[in-house]
């Protein structure tokens, strides 16, 4: 018994020697260089952007067959009311493009209902404002969130002018069918605010974000920084506005009217 | 001099050291052997990511890597030290061949007393409940 204590205390003794002087264990980053790549398949560009044509796309309920889509697809919880959490949605024109209304616009057009989700912005106020730069913009223009560092104050919120974030007030599962769930992606949890990340998980395999591949050609979607990417292709043919153009956080999502 | 309350005080002590020495007088703290924990390893697969002792020693520091590669920096493939590649991904690499939660990962965390909150947002293959 006795024995048994000394020796347990020598060892302690030695083996927090021996912590203090060996070196630090070899880590995965080791040796000076990433270990990690892109994905062979990745889609690249500078800035992503979408266009969507609401002479093709502006009913409630096509839209919302994209936004199930969109919330299927990122386990996005399904909570109505105040608490509401939204990747994907539509919203009338007035509430869309306060600064382009005027009193005796085409009836149709004041009709239509208009896709909404984050616009990516190319100047983000939100990624300005978020004390621990939980969202940021990436290399090629997403404007992501990493919901490991959001501490949930709601800054990028309140810094939206479009209302493209929501915040989990409470425990996000509990507004999803368990037994539908992608496995392959995350939920969120309480306290953090998330949004729309142009499916980055999709680009990064080579494939088109999953409501332009649901919108049977209403959705366009490509590089603002290359001549020949669907989208600019369309800006080109077609004239275009954007919301709230002037906040000047430069949105890259444009709506062809 | 004469203490006050001396016999009170004493036997409290007394007390109180026993039940500190306690452990070591019934000799469970430090005799009692402590056995690894038995994990449920992959049926179909010998290899993991890295070596079987680099990912016991380090599979929370990877993992810590494999989120910042492939959330911040768009890079979703990973090169082990044979130069074989992987895609970076919890639930789409790992708990593949992981493929229970509470027969692999439970099993340490819970003798080490450890709780990750990585599963308050990831699912576990056996589904949430
Ligand atoms: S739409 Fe809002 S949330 Fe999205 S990038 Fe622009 S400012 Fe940020
Ligand atoms: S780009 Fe992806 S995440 Fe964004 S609205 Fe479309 S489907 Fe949803």
């Amino acid at each position: 018994m006795k024995n048994n204590r000394r020796t347990f205390i020598k060892l302690a003794a030695v083996a927090a020697a021996g912590l203090a002087v060996a070196p630090k264990a070899a880590v995965a980053s080791s040796g000076g260089h990433s270990p990690a790549k892109v994905n062979a398949k990745a889609e690249h560009a500078k800035q992503w952007a979408m266009v969507v044509d609401t002479t093709k796309l502006h009913s409630a309920e096509e839209i919302n067959k994209l936004a199930e889509i969109c919330h299927k697809t990122h386990n996005v919880p399904h909570i109505e009311g105040k608490k509401e959490v939204k990747w994907l949605w539509h919203d009338t024109y007035a509430h869309t493009f306060p600064e382009q209304e005027n009193p005796h616009l085409a009836e149709e057009v004041h009709h239509r209902d208009y896709m909404l989700l984050c616009n990516h912005c190319e100047n983000p106020s939100c990624v300005r404002v978020c004390p621990t730069k939980a969202t940021f913009k990436r290399a090629d223009g997403i404007v992501a969130m990493d919901y490991h560092r959001c501490i949930g104050c709601r800054y990028c919120m309140a810094a939206c002018p479009y209302g493209s974030r929501s915040f989990n007030w409470g425990e996000p599962r509990h507004g999803l069918d368990l037994s539908k769930l992608n496995p392959e992606f995350p939920t969120r949890m309480r306290g953090v605010v998330e949004k729309c990340n142009f499916c980055v998980e999709r680009l990064a395999e080579g494939k088109d974000p999953a409501c332009v591949e649901a919108s049977e050609g209403a959705l366009a979607f490509g590089d603002l920084y290359d001549p020949e990417s669907p989208v600019r292709k369309v800006l080109r043919e077609r004239f275009t506005i954007r919301r709230k153009p002037s906040v000047g956080t430069e949105p890259c999502v444009y709506y062809i009217i | 001099m004469r203490m006050h309350y001396g016999f009170p005080i004493m036997a409290g002590l007394v007390i109180f050291i026993g039940l500190l020495c306690a452990p070591f007088a019934l000799g469970t703290a430090v005799t009692k052997e402590y056995k690894q924990p038995e994990v449920k390893l992959p049926a179909g697969e010998k290899e993991c990511v890295e070596s079987t002792q680099f990912m016991r020693e380090n599979h929370m520091q990877l993992l810590n890597e494999w989120r910042d590669y492939a959330l911040r920096d768009g890079k979703r493939t990973y090169v082990n030290h044979q130069g074989k590649e992987f895609t970076i991904s919890l639930q789409r690499t790992c708990m593949k061949c992981h493929n229970s939660k509470a027969d692999f990962c439970d099993k340490c965390h819970n003798d080490a007393g450890v709780t990750p909150y990585c599963w308050d947002c990831h699912i576990q293959p056996e589904g949430l409940k």
